[in-house]
């Protein structure tokens, strides 16, 4: 093997072995598959990250929360008096995230289609719902309108899981599903 | 300006004068930074470990800020330029094109760098290396950040140069060397990855003095991640290109074909760049056409390409050792190969790792829905651990075995220790993304100091199992640390005091390569043609992993709640 010569064949001219065509093609195949698979979700599938966002500022969002808030409050809850708020079903529920908190608490029905306005006041804040383990970015300046529909009952967790300073562990909120 | 070249006697590489002293420094620096992202490494996995909780909130996003930085910015940046500059003129045989050029990018990197780590540490910048805007840090966090920027641009238009000096001085015949291209792409991705990078940090680095009122926040995001993303495909078309360059030189393995292998880097520089869309499927501002064309028609492309190295890289072994005579069944080459030379062996496991564990992961995480299960969650962090650390850095490591001696030109000190490192090293973080992993499929968060949530208003338990797979996180990110500070050891005690070894006749104009050197192995050209039915049953078993995964993410998801 001299290496200062030339090749023999010029690489771009060497016929490709039969195995490497066929490895190619499978992954190629395989990409397709996984292409048609997100379309086939959102046509067929359940989980669909909505696509409906507005540009909006930190006061016109709130505005709109506290208006929601005042109008559907239940009780309110702990001794920060967190108000407990029953989204109207097929209605509209607003989630104010902010420096350190999710506000207010939702109350919602199974099996009842919701739609909920989600926003930040400051950072960018992340909805993790758990033990649903359903992730969302919140964004300053966006309200993004979430569909959602609850399958099952109980007390869920709002974690924030987008870093937002100090307190960012504290931020935890409500949602209870009747 | 008047250089020199020295013929390594072992390797029969060739270093040119200048671009030697590039790259000894550029990979000094980076092992310097790889240790001090190392030392936060021990806070950020001590905090993360429920069991211990090391540090106080400040400190824990203070440092891990710091360890993001570090390790992801700038040990591979200062890695990647000692890369580049081996690429070229190493390989090529030719002097570096402007050499005071390349030492003001290497300043200006360092510059960069330390006021960078300076402002993280006076506490005030403890923003993450992504920085999302509104979140503000210290003007300095920005600006280091952007000379660091301009500082590698500089070395990637030296590395251009000195393609076209040897051009002009026909140092060598035909196509530049695989290896070569390989990083050819690296850097053509690095141009690009770089004026994203100042298309977003110096409107934010304005901001940060005032001078412009607001950058908007999920603007932001798109553009950070068109840095933030295709700087990993900078790591992946380097270290691919090492997954080329170590069998070469060990086993004098070929690729299986130039063309295809040459091919599936070029479809990483045409489908690569638009794939910052995957870290913002769980985002608002975003249509889901947009979402989808960006991770699939963009993104299934460059997964193809990684898929076909995964077949190519060990395909090549698979040839040259069938050559040497290991064709008993369909392992014996594997089984034969060089596992005690820790290049090799460092190499392989990062081939596998990042395989098997980094790819399937990235691309399920990638996948538009199935996004949502895992947008933030520790997931995340266990996935690109199994990237750009057992795959980038690991493989980084594991060339390091081979440029101590020619480059350095010292014997690495307790051989015995160096073939255990990258088994220690690659082994327990596999493990500790795995675990990482599971975590993040129960939920839990990253970037997160405390999974008890103490002082919130509510309560919420986590299953058990995902303060188990916290404490195996802590337990194997213990281990890896430990084999990553082994790495730094032998490397730094074998520079200080391994046996000095000859340096090799210098002149002052390129040799041709003298034949049956690895040299020679690294800079051929050609393909190899023999069958390798070993490799098809190891790529037939990522496939199966592969696609159980994805389908098992889908069934996943079809049982959270529903949204639309
Ligand atoms: C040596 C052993 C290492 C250990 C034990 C380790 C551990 C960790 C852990 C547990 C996290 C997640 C923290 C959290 O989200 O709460 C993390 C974050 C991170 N690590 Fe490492 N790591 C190591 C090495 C590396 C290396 C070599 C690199 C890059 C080349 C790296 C890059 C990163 C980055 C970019 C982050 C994200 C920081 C952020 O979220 O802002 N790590 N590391
Ligand atoms: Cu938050
Ligand atoms: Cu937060």
């Amino acid at each position: 093997m001299s290496s200062i010569l030339p090749p023999s064949r010029l690489w771009w001219k060497e016929p490709i072995a039969k195995t490497e065509w066929l490895w190619i093609g499978i992954a190629f195949v395989w990409g397709m598959i996984m292409f048609v698979m997100m379309i086939y979700w959102h046509i067929y599938g359940k989980q669909n990250l909505s696509n409906e966002a507005y540009k909006t500022s930190p006061e016109m969002f709130a505005a709109k929360a506290e208006k929601f808030i005042a109008e559907n409050t239940i009780r309110t809850e702990t001794d920060m008096d967190i108000p407990v708020v029953k989204v109207p079903p097929g209605g509209d529920g607003y989630l104010i995230a902010r420096l350190w908190n999710w506000y207010p608490i939702l109350e919602l029905e199974k099996g009842q289609e919701y739609k909920i306005h989600l926003s930040s006041m400051d950072y960018n804040h992340g909805f993790s719902l758990q033990p649903v383990n359903i992730n969302i970015q919140v964004i300053p300046g966006y309200e993004h309108v979430v569909k959602m529909t609850p399958t099952s009952t109980g007390t869920f967790a709002i974690v924030c899981n987008e870093y937002c300073g100090i307190g960012h562990h504290t931020m935890l909120g409500r949602i209870y599903v009747k | 300006m008047a250089t020199t070249y020295r013929t390594c006697p072992s390797s029969g590489l060739q270093f040119e004068a200048h671009a030697e002293k590039l790259m000894r420094w550029n990979a000094v620096v980076a092992v310097l930074w790889l240790l001090v992202g190392g030392i936060t490494a021990i806070g950020v996995i001590m905090t993360r470990w429920p069991a211990f909780k090391l540090l106080p909130p400040d400190q824990f996003y203070t440092i891990l800020t710091a360890h993001g930085i570090d390790m992801l910015i700038l040990w591979i940046l200062f890695f990647e330029m000692a890369v580049l500059y081996f690429a070229s003129s190493t390989l090529l045989r030719c002097r570096l094109a402007a050499p005071k050029v390349a030492w003001t990018g290497f300043w200006l990197m360092v510059v960069g760098g330390i006021m960078t780590n300076v402002a993280i540490f006076q506490g005030e910048s403890s923003v993450m290396f992504t920085s999302y805007v509104p979140m503000q840090a210290a003007p300095h966090f920005y600006l280091g950040l952007i000379l660091t920027a301009v500082g590698a641009l500089l070395g990637c238009t030296v590395f251009f140069g000195t393609l076209v000096v040897a051009k002009r001085d026909k140092t060598y015949t035909g196509s530049i060397p695989m290896v070569t291209f390989g990083a050819l792409t690296a850097a053509i991705i690095a141009v690009f990855t770089i004026l994203s990078g100042a298309g977003i940090l110096v409107p934010t680095f304005l901001w940060s003095v005032g001078l412009i009122k607001e950058v908007d926040a999920q603007l932001y995001r798109m553009v950070w991640w068109a840095l933030g993303h295709s700087s990993q495909q900078i790591n992946v078309a380097a270290h691919v290109s090492i997954w080329y360059l170590i069998p070469a030189i060990v086993i004098g393995a070929k690729p299986l074909s130039e063309k295809v292998s040459r091919g599936a880097f070029l479809l990483y520089i045409l489908f690569l760049q638009l794939a910052s869309a995957h870290h913002l499927l769980s985002d608002p501002g975003m249509s889901a056409e947009w979402k989808v064309l960006n991770t699939s028609y963009f993104m299934y492309f460059a997964v193809m390409a990684s898929m076909i190295h995964g077949f190519t890289v060990p395909g090549a072994i698979e040839a040259a050792q069938r050559r040497k005579g290991f064709t008993n069944g369909l392992f014996e080459w594997l089984r034969k190969a060089p596992w005690g030379n820790p290049a090799f062996a460092g190499m392989f496991i990062s081939l596998v790792s990042f395989g098997f564990l980094g790819g399937i992961s990235g691309v399920v995480l990638g996948t538009e829905q199935i996004n949502m299960l895992m947008h933030n969650t520790f997931y995340v962090p266990g996935h690109f651990h199994t990237t750009v650390v057992t795959g980038t850095t690991l493989a980084f490591m594991a060339v390091t075995y081979l440029l101590v001696p020619t480059l350095f030109r010292r014997k690495m000190i307790m051989p015995k220790l160096c073939q255990i490192q990258p088994y220690l090293f690659g082994i327990a973080m596999s493990i500790t993304g795995l675990v990482m992993m599971g975590a993040g499929t129960l939920g839990v968060s990253r970037r997160h100091w405390d999974m008890a949530f103490s002082g919130a208003p509510f309560q919420y338990e986590w299953p058990g199992a995902a303060y188990l797979m916290m404490g195996m996180t802590g337990f194997f990110g213990v281990i890896t640390i430990i084999g990553g500070g082994l790495w730094i050891f032998l490397v730094v005690g074998s520079l200080l005091f391994g046996e000095k070894l000859e340096a090799g006749s210098v002149s002052d104009k390129p040799t041709p390569i003298p034949a049956e050197t690895p040299a020679a192995a690294a800079s051929h050209h050609g393909s190899d043609h023999v069958g390798v039915p070993g490799t098809v049953v190891l790529v037939l078993a990522l496939l199966v992993s592969f696609v159980l995964y994805y389908f098992v993410n889908w069934k996943y998801l079809s049982e959270v709640w529903l949204l639309s």
